[in-house]
């Protein structure tokens, strides 16, 4: 435990001393080219110690970053349009309706092809076709045409977290259902077990260990699926939302903000299935080591 | 400790032996595998009897076929050639009746359920009732001395406990026909001398047909009724020789010079093969 903190903040110190130079290098360029064109004199130590204090930096420091979240989470009331939790709790309801479906249609999609061989070889290439077209080209098109048979809000961006999460359910779960032990299967055999006995006896606790590692990439997924679907829908709401309208401004903090946010809650939804993992599979005994 | 209460009981043999039946009848029966390097001749023109109430072992080195005569009984493999009754059905039928309950090697327990539950597993399958279910699950986790070990799950448990489990597992459907693959393969020597003596109490008191797979010369010895000496290259049966010894064992017979000359009689079959290869 002790070992892992100490890795953790020696990481975490590494990271942000590089942010700084970065921050100090893109900045500073910024401020001699600006101090230039002007036909201004400069010297290092001015560029130094105005590089973190520039008005919408091209990277701003970590501790204006850090002052942009305070402001937009801690001082700004949760209703407040620019407070951050009000936008990433509207990600969060897309990111979650599409992590459901997504889930669900992935592992549809599974059992279709594991026990239907002609459902393999036709539906496998379209589920992998899927997975090549770039999302920002879907996306647009996905709300548009929802927008035309006036369904609006939530439901687009969930149907393209939906689209991004189901490959990984639908990899993996094809990979889980025939994962089953051999001998198991013999066993299952001696009864002379149904097809459907099989499945729910077997088949379906055999893939469950391949479930939940394709669900913590799924929701992953879900979220990113969410935030770019924010991005051209011209939303309203959401961490998307907030990463446009910060790009229009030039607001570099309120990019980063939203990015951390987004980064935190990917993070804790991760960890969540996770720990959903441990609690129904820990009986196992696979998890003993974890 | 569960040995010492066995011997009591052991020396009063079972006198309702129900009247005898073929259970397994095996004629001409040959299996080969084919493979890119020629066919492999698993079994050749096995012929063989085994009445109900028998215990009969398959003895013999490893390749000699014995594990796959075994899985043909068992419809897990099907024969190229020759006939197999089994119950008068063929093997398939008699699969699809549940007739038989097969041991493994390996204990086979799904490590996502409990004890209890893994031994549910064949009559949740053969839909009968919970109440049933209980019944036979109590009686015969209690036989192997694993009731107090219901609620565990298979890790928790040692290989030994673990093969018990599977042995009451295939004992809950109450199969007139145990099919049993070197259960106690994996396990060390006192372990299994106490399972054999258990398996020997369970067989005479249920009176079922037991086929029993191993390569050790001591434990046909001590548990058969009838001896299959098996060889490789192709499979093949050389000598079935019928036990002088009475029904009922027990570890203490394993000093006598009946039991020595049994086993000497085993060796001699196995050798001579040998010598010939």
């Amino acid at each position: 435990m002790k070992q892992k903190i100490f890795s953790f903040v020696s990481l975490f110190i590494i990271v942000i001393a590089i942010w700084y130079l970065a921050a100090l290098i893109m900045n500073g360029n910024q401020l001699i080219n600006n101090l230039e064109r002007k036909n201004q004199e400069w010297t290092y130590q001015q560029v130094i110690s105005q590089a973190y204090e520039v008005k919408r930096p091209m990277l701003p420091a970590p501790h204006q970053v850090g002052q942009e979240l305070i402001k937009s989470i801690i001082d700004k009331p949760v209703t407040s349009k620019r407070s951050l939790i009000f936008h990433a709790q509207i990600t969060l309801n897309s990111t979650l309706l599409g992590f459901v479906f997504g889930s669900l249609l992935g592992i549809l999609i599974a059992v279709g092809i594991v026990n239907n061989k002609t459902l393999e070889s036709s539906l496998m290439p379209w589920v992998i076709a899927s997975q090549t077209i770039p999302i920002l080209a879907i996306a647009p098109m996905v709300v548009v045409v929802l927008g035309a048979i006036n369904i609006t809000g939530v439901i687009p961006k969930a149907i393209i977290s939906m689209y991004l999460s189901f490959f990984p359910v639908t990899i993996a779960m094809v990979k889980g259902l025939r994962s089953s032990d051999k001998l198991h299967e013999e066993l299952m055999h001696t009864y002379s077990a149904s097809a459907k006995d099989i499945f729910w006896k077997l088949r379906w606790y055999s893939a469950q260990p391949y479930l939940f590692a394709s669900l913590k990439v799924a929701i992953a997924a879900a979220l990113v699926g969410a935030i770019v679907a924010e991005l051209p829908t011209g939303a309203q709401g959401g961490l998307g939302a907030r990463l446009l309208s910060g790009s229009y401004y030039g607001q570099t903090e309120q990019i980063w903000a939203a990015l951390i946010v987004a980064a935190t809650l990917g993070s804790i939804l991760v960890w969540l299935v996770g720990l959903a993992e441990k609690v129904l599979l820990r009986r196992r005994g696979e998890l003993t080591h974890a | 400790m569960l040995a010492v209460a066995e011997q009591t009981t052991l020396t009063e043999p079972s006198l309702t032996v129900k009247p005898k039946r073929e259970m397994i009848s095996v004629q001409d029966l040959s299996l080969v595998f084919p493979s890119k390097d020629g066919d492999v001749h698993a079994l050749s023109n096995i012929n063989l009897s085994i009445k109900s109430g028998d215990f009969v072992s398959f003895i013999g080195p490893s390749g000699c076929g014995k594990t796959t005569l075994l899985r043909v009984i068992a419809d897990l493999e099907r024969p190229t050639s020759g006939s197999l009754k089994v119950n008068g059905t063929d093997a398939e039928d008699a699969r699809l009746n549940r007739l038989y309950g097969y041991v493994f090697q390996a204990p086979a327990l799904l490590p996502w359920r409990n004890i209890k539950q893994n031994c549910a597993l064949p009559m949740e399958i053969s839909k009968q009732s919970d109440a049933h279910k209980n019944k036979q699950i109590d009686k015969y986790l209690q036989m192997v001395g694993l009731q107090d070990f219901h609620n565990k799950f298979p890790w928790q448990l040692s290989g030994g406990m673990q093969q018990r489990a599977s042995i009451a597992r295939a004992l809950c459907l109450n199969p007139d026909l145990l099919l049993m693959d070197e259960p106690f393969g994996a396990l060390d020597e006192i372990t299994r001398d106490h399972m054999n003596i258990e398996l020997l109490r369970i067989w005479s008191e249920t009176q079922k047909t037991v086929v029993f797979v191993t390569h050790s010369i001591d434990e046909a010895v001590l548990l058969s009724t009838h001896i299959v000496v098996m060889s490789p290259r192709p499979g093949r049966i050389l000598k079935v020789i019928e036990s002088p010894l009475p029904r009922l064992k027990t570890l203490a017979l394993r000093d006598r010079p009946e039991f020595h000359a049994l086993a000497s009689e085993i060796r001699s079959a196995l050798a001579h093969e040998h010598a010939i290869d």
